[in-house]
């Protein structure tokens, strides 16, 4: 079968859905690969690359649209390109079935089957063609890197010869997978870094990139697990508490990056006016949700717009594709591990699987049918992360008091130890002959010193130690010896290979270690 | 031929040598010294003891020690590193072996001596240890007894106990835990039998009762072993080297020789704490470990989500080559595909790039007490990147990449996720932790323990199917 990819047609759109190196892949997979004349030339793919790599190179779009079994695209189609879509077509790109209901339809009437980018379910199986999440990375990278353009002070703190720079302190609202990218971003630019969502669940892979969690303190926790991983809007009462611990941080923070969005909703208002009047002049604001109506009251979708008191807001909404070549591989990366789930046979030929949860996820339009919204995944996203306890902190007196418990427990337990022990040692007295007594003490003492001495062994070491002490153990030898001299042969006899086997014992134990030690060396 | 004051001078000087040899294994450099403290205190005791007073048959005994002496020293020469838990565990059963011998002739030459003095002979004629017996009283003739019984019971249980263990290291008897029908009952049976037989044999003194309480602690000792895991050996084995020291110990009483007191003291505590410092590694106790099995598990088993997914040699060598710390964490499985020299060679190559390659080693990796260090150590790693686990556990976060071969349970989140898991509570590697971290492993299967491991599906965890030593060697040549 052929696969297509036509050059995008909206305005701006720099990226492309397939690029030579995904093709060397696609073609592994048993499959032909087609492109439009010009397709990859924004994001940096010469024709002459694609040819190079197997790809047939088509001079218009139409034709591709004629020749190609599966189209594959970034933006979703307009609609003369829908109109080209025929039966038994596949197309794979973005869509947004929900937003494009009309566009849908047109799809449907033409008997294609249409699988949607966005919705590819979010399983860990599914991770690998989840483009929303890679175009997301990248929009949380180039986030900062906008803001830093904007931003007239280095983001680390140094100390020159010509005066201190105070470090840059960014605010990152909503930690999904942008906000993580920015957090990451801003913290190796040397920036400090804080970070807000609403699910508690991520403190933690806030805290493992570097970011300060900005914690509120609110009762009613919500489990942002049970939404498939993002955020679900929030009560009136924590929004005021959210709000509220903003408005106290805006006039500290030099950079504010808010990727908050919620599904199928507006995004929220999060950064209200009054906080970016709070903001010091020369500060930006980049607003990843600028698409869906903006977390920033002052965003203007698209646009650059600077406010009264100078706070730069950006509200661009293509920062994947002013990185199209970073972004074209990974969406056609994400496009084709999409195609060879899609060909289990790894033949060239597509299979349909209505019943694999990822396939039938993303498949929107399906033989001439809507098949939007899908039913829920079988399996959920991610576990719901146990509320953290935190380890109370003592007062010095409570600790004290603590030391001192364990301390007496301590005493208490050795005396008593000790006591028995001399208990049994005085009962043992009464009844055995001196002579066995005199051995008793040599014997205790030795267990005492082996106690004290093995604890100081190198774990290194355990393996040589054992070895030793194997060794030593043959002083069992010695018995043999003293009883050889007998007047009774089998006494004698036993006495013998008793000899040999500890002499075997012996030699072989230090040997093996001397080997052993030898071994080990410094570098 | 010497006096006994000579003989009591050079048994001294035995015991402070051992105890110096043991201390000396403190650090890698003093422990070169101190083996040669252990060799010349061994030979001291030897000599001195062999010179004494009493002493007889010096052709026969020169014999049986050449014969052994080359026997144990092509043994040493031709054991690779791999197979040093199975020599470890042959050598005790030597010590086994060699208790029970000289506790039946201890309890022969009691008997002769009974029989002479019942008959009114003279106490003369015997010589060698029988003339020792010869001076005892009865009430010092019963302690005798006692002794000889414990030296019996306990020689024989290492001997049978660490036939099983070799059979098991060396891959001859099953590693699974296997018991006959009854399983501890069975244990206990054994073991209320055998404090019988040695009232029995307080009381009657006769001989057959010996010889049975040593078929019985053989027993004992085989069906003990075979109860637990191949994984639990390092348990296993330092337990039979404490009991070949109290062992020896009992024989000292019995022939009231306190160098052999000292000496076996000392090897059987050091074999108790090895043993603890095993089980502390597992979380689990003692008990536990010898009766075998996991016990604990006290619910379901939080559900794992997500899939495993492979990565061929290309990707883990791409990740080596933008890394700038890489820790190995080293299994039992690197032993048996003999990967050590694969890994060294990996290792040497990245230190060559400048990059900051270290070993975390888990107390229990592997068959015996720091099996991996001397493996790793005979395959040339400097054993200052040679880390333990305590030592490392704290740089995980900062390390790029973490290599896993052949180890599983280790590395097991869960042990501190999920309370319900039968190794909740066990310290772990937490390698998780890294920023990318690859298992190389055979296939699917679950460790030991036969629980999953949530690593394998953990975001940042990529599996590297195959045997560690062809996949480690197919990293090589990839390294730029």
């Amino acid at each position: 079968m052929k696969i297509g990819a036509p050059k995008e047609v909206v305005a701006g759109e720099a990226r492309v859905a397939l690029t030579p190196e995904s093709a060397v892949q696609l073609q592994k997979l048993g499959f032909d690969c087609l492109v439009e004349t010009g397709a990859g030339m924004a994001a940096g793919f010469s024709d002459a690359a694609y040819a190079a790599a197997g790809v047939r190179v088509v001079d218009t779009a139409e034709a591709l649209w004629r020749e190609a079994d599966v189209v594959v695209k970034v933006r979703g189609p307009e609609e003369d390109e829908a109109r080209r879509l025929r039966e038994g077509q596949t197309l794979i790109s973005f869509f947004w079935p929900a937003q494009n209901p009309e566009l849908l339809e047109l799809c449907r009437s033409r008997g294609a089957r249409v699988l949607a980018m966005d919705m590819v379910p979010r399983i860990s199986r599914a991770q690998k063609m989840d483009a929303l999440s890679s175009m997301a990375n990248i929009a949380g990278y180039r986030a900062v890197i906008e803001a830093g353009n904007h931003f007239g002070r280095f983001f680390t703190g140094q100390i020159t010869a010509a005066g201190k720079v105070p470090p840059a302190r960014v605010l990152v609202v909503g930690a999904g997978v942008a906000g993580l990218a920015a957090i990451g971003t801003a913290t190796s630019l040397g920036a400090i870094t804080y970070a807000f969502d609403v699910r508690p669940e991520v403190a933690e892979q806030i805290e493992s990139m570097g970011a300060e969690f900005v914690f509120l303190e609110f009762e009613e926790a919500q489990d942002g697990a049970a939404t498939g991983g993002y955020a679900a809007p929030s009560s009136p009462e924590f929004r005021e508490k959210q709000l509220a611990r903003f408005r106290e941080m805006a006039p500290e923070i030099d950079i504010v990056i808010t990727t908050a969005l919620i599904p199928g909703r507006d995004a929220p208002r999060l950064w209200l006016e009054d906080m970016v009047l709070a903001m010091k002049t020369g500060s930006v604001v980049v607003d990843l949700a600028a698409e869906k109506g903006g977390n920033c009251e002052l965003t203007v979708a698209d646009e650059k717009v600077v406010s009264e008191n100078g706070v730069t807001i950006i509200g661009y909404t293509d920062f994947p594709s002013r990185m199209a070549a970073q972004s074209s591989t990974l969406y056609a990366n994400n496009i084709r591990h999409m195609l060879s789930d899609l060909t289990p046979g790894r033949d060239g030929q597509v299979v349909h699987d209505m019943e694999d949860d990822v396939i039938r996820g993303s498949t929107v339009a399906f033989d001439g049918e809507i098949t939007y919204p899908p039913p829920p995944p079988k399996v959920a996203a991610i576990a719901a992360a146990k509320p953290r306890e935190k380890p109370k902190e003592l007062t010095p007196e409570e600790k004290r008091a603590r030391e001192r418990e364990a301390f007496r427990k301590q005493s208490r337990n050795q005396i008593t130890l000790l006591a028995s022990g001399g208990a049994l040692m005085l009962l043992l007295g009464q009844v055995a002959p001196p002579s066995f007594m005199a051995h008793f003490m040599v014997f205790a003492l030795a267990c005492f010193v082996g106690y004290q001495v093995i604890w100081n062994v190198s774990h290194s070491l355990h393996t040589p130690l054992m070895a030793v002490t194997n060794a030593i153990s043959s002083i069992i030898v010695l018995g043999a010896i003293l009883q050889i001299g007998s007047g009774n042969q089998i006494v004698v006899a036993l006495a013998a290979i008793s000899v040999l086997m500890a002499t075997i014992n012996i030699v072989g134990g230090f040997m093996v270690t001397r080997r052993m030690l030898a071994m080990f060396q410094k570098s | 031929m010497l006096g006994q004051g000579f003989v009591s001078a050079a048994a001294i000087s035995a015991t402070v040598l051992f105890i110096l040899s043991l201390g000396g294994l403190s650090n890698q450099e003093t422990a070169k010294r101190a083996v040669w403290y252990g060799i010349v205190g061994m030979a001291i005791a030897v000599i001195f003891t062999a010179l004494g007073p009493g002493i007889d048959r010096y052709a026969l005994m020169g014999a049986m020690v050449v014969v052994g002496a080359v026997i144990g020293w092509i043994v040493a020469r031709r054991v690779g590193m791999t197979d040093m838990p199975q020599l470890v565990a042959a050598l005790h059963s030597f010590v086994g072996l060699a208790a029970v011998f000289v506790a039946l002739n201890a309890d022969m030459e009691r008997l002769r001596v009974l029989a002479a003095r019942a008959a009114g002979e003279s106490m003369d004629t015997f010589s060698a240890f029988a003339a020792l017996v010869a001076t005892k009283g009865p009430d010092e003739i019963l302690f005798l007894q006692i002794e000889i019984s414990l030296a019996i019971f306990i020689g024989a249980i290492t001997f049978s106990g660490s036939v099983i263990a070799y059979g098991k290291l060396a891959g001859r008897v099953t590693a699974m835990p296997k018991q006959l029908p009854g399983g501890h009952v069975l244990n206990a049976v054994a073991a209320v039998a055998s404090l019988a037989l040695i009232v029995v044999y307080l009381v009657g003194g006769e001989f057959w009762v010996l010889l049975a309480l040593s078929a019985l602690a053989l027993f004992i000792g085989y069906h003990l072993i075979m109860g637990i895991g191949g994984a639990d050996m390092p348990v296993v084995v330092s337990m039979l080297n404490s009991y070949s020291g109290w062992t020896a110990a009992a024989i000292g009483f019995t022939l009231g020789n306190d160098l052999l007191i000292v000496t076996g003291a000392l090897v059987g505590s050091s074999g108790a704490i090895l043993s603890y410092i095993m089980c502390r590694a597992m979380n689990r106790k003692f008990i536990n470990v010898i009766l075998g099995g996991f016990g604990g598990a006290t619910g379901p088993a939080q559900a794992i989500e997500g899939e495993q997914v492979g990565i061929d040699a290309d990707g883990v060598a791409a990740s080596l080559n933008e890394a700038d710390s890489v820790v190995i964490v080293p299994g039992y499985g690197m032993a048996v595909a003999q990967a050590q020299q694969s890994v060294a060679e990996l290792t040497r190559k990245l230190r060559d790039r400048g990059k900051n390659v270290r070993f975390a080693i888990h107390p229990v990796a592997g068959r015996l007490p720091g099996h991996m260090n001397v493996l790793l150590a005979e395959a040339r790693v400097p054993y200052d990147i040679v880390l333990e686990m305590d030592e490392i556990n704290e740089d995980f976060p900062r390390t790029d990449v973490v290599i896993v071969i052949g180890s599983n349970d280790i590395v097991n989140p869960a042990a501190q996720d999920d309370p319900n898991s039968p190794i909740a509570g066990m310290p772990v590697l937490e390698v998780w932790k890294a920023k990318q971290v690859f298992v190389s492993k055979r296939g699917q299967g679950t460790g030991y323990s036969g629980i999953e491991n949530p690593l394998f599906f953990r975001e940042n965890t990529r599996m590297f199917y195959g045997d560690a030593k062809k996949s480690v060697d197919a990293l090589l040549p990839l390294l730029d």
